[in-house]
């Protein structure tokens, strides 16, 4: 059993192959986790709906409030190497430059990388912990989700079956903000973290998330509590533990993994705090 | 399931075809197409081995739908060396400095360094490194490899 593949020209086009289709219809952007699903028969879904030429889906702007735009489409590594998100966060930058190899992020698109919704993924904490959030149009309109209310288990979002994550939305950043992405790797350069933090600090307030730290990446309410209170950088990073659910598997065992939280959530603080 | 009639160039020449909507590049190159060069390794994106160039963007093309490539460019392994046979200088390049053993992963490793160069004029050994990171090589050729990018960069 196999699938019919419609490509798509525009949103509209899009829309209308998702009503017909409906539940037995897959959104294809760049790829990536689509075949490793398909080719593991984790999937199989009767039609696929290829977003690669819709034009509302792609390209890379500050509009004119501030707020960097990227378009569900837009590869990592066009969002990697782009001026315009560079100018607006350097860190945002570096963070789509770390996942996996250069050849997956010529492929994987940021959107996509979000609606997969792996816990282990790199933009996810970066974009929540800088108060990100995405567009989800659909035939009835469009809603605007933070990042911090988009996932809801592995693999699994709050995304309806109509709509389709147009674009990702990053407020603007105050002067003298100050952003990192610290990413824990044991074994090889192109992994998945075993656990990652990003940190992002701005007039004394700090926001604080995780990737690799439970089933959904996870805000760490705790840690920025405890910052807000007036707690040393590492009595806010132990206070991490209360935030994260991480899951054994062959990146380290739960243990090990909420003490390398620990650790790594104490150097973001420090890189952005000190 | 649907059918897709696809026309692309390959190492410049011009190819025609039809492939259901699940077969993938590395399957309609190496199978379909005969251009066995680009090598199949991990087959989930992973090891590196069957890079190929489309429209010059360094991909994996195991994990590229073949039904992707229509309009488009790709260029294997096959498309480095000029029309009279003569190697490309990072063909050489490997060659001169020991860039590979067994073999397996050349392909892939001349493939992913001529888009390094093709971006990055005179990388440097941290930039090639980093670049490079995603075509394993299994019989620790790495020293060689990276030599190799450096020499043909030198010569650029």
């Amino acid at each position: 059993m196999t699938f019919d593949h419609h490509g798509a020209t525009t949103l509209s086009d899009a829309f209308d192959l998702l009503a017909r289709h409906g539940d037995d219809a897959y959104l294809l952007a760049g790829g990536t986790s689509f075949v490793l699903l398909y080719q593991q028969g984790l999937i199989r879904p009767g039609h696929v709906i290829g977003l690669r030429g819709v034009p509302e889906l792609r390209g890379i702007h500050r509009d004119g409030q501030g707020h960097l735009r990227i378009g569900a489409t837009t590869t990592h590594r066009q969002a990697e190497t782009s001026a315009v998100v560079r100018a607006h966060c350097p860190a945002l930058a570096e963070t789509f430059g770390r996942v996996a190899t250069v050849r997956i992020r010529n492929q994987a698109t940021v959107g996509g990388n979000l609606v997969h919704a792996d816990p282990a993924q790199d933009p996810p904490p970066m974009l929540i912990a800088l108060g990100a959030a995405v567009i989800l149009a659909s035939r009835s309109g469009v809603r605007q989700v933070e990042l911090d209310d988009l996932f809801v288990d592995s693999l699994t979002t709050v995304i309806r079956p109509d709509e389709i994550l147009r674009e990702l939305v990053i407020p603007p950043l105050a002067a003298g903000t100050r952003a990192v992405y610290l990413k824990f790797l044991p074994r090889t350069a192109d992994d998945y973290a075993t656990v990652s933090v990003a940190a992002v600090a701005s007039g004394g307030r700090v926001r604080v998330a995780l990737g690799g730290a439970g089933a959904v990446p996870i805000r760490a309410h705790a840690v920025e509590r405890a910052i807000a209170a007036g707690a040393t950088i590492d009595d806010a990073a132990a206070a991490v533990d209360a935030d994260i659910d991480p899951m054994s598997d062959i990146r380290g065992s739960a243990s090990y993994k909420r003490r390398m939280a620990r650790v790594w959530t104490a150097r973001a603080l420090r890189r952005v705090l000190a | 399931m649907s059918t897709h009639r696809i026309r692309f160039t390959l190492n410049g020449a011009l190819a025609e075809t039809a492939v259901p909507a699940d077969r993938l590049l590395i399957d309609l190159l190496r199978d379909d197409l005969g251009a066995t060069g680009t090598k199949k390794g991990c087959a989930i994106g992973v090891c590196g081995a069957c890079s190929v160039l489309i429209d010059g963007v360094l991909l994996s093309s195991c994990l590229v739908l073949a039904l992707d490539v229509d309009g488009g460019a790709v260029t294997t392994v096959e498309g480095l060396a000029a029309a009279n046979g003569e190697l490309a200088p990072l063909q050489e390049a490997f060659i001169t400095e020991g860039g590979f053993q067994c073999g397996i992963c050349t392909p892939g490793q001349l493939i992913a360094a001529t888009a390094l160069l093709a971006e990055q004029r005179r990388p440097t050994d941290e930039a090639i490194t980093s670049w490079m990171m995603g075509n394993l090589c299994r019989c620790t050729g790495y020293a060689g490899i990276r030599a190799a990018i450096r020499a043909a960069s030198e010569q650029a």
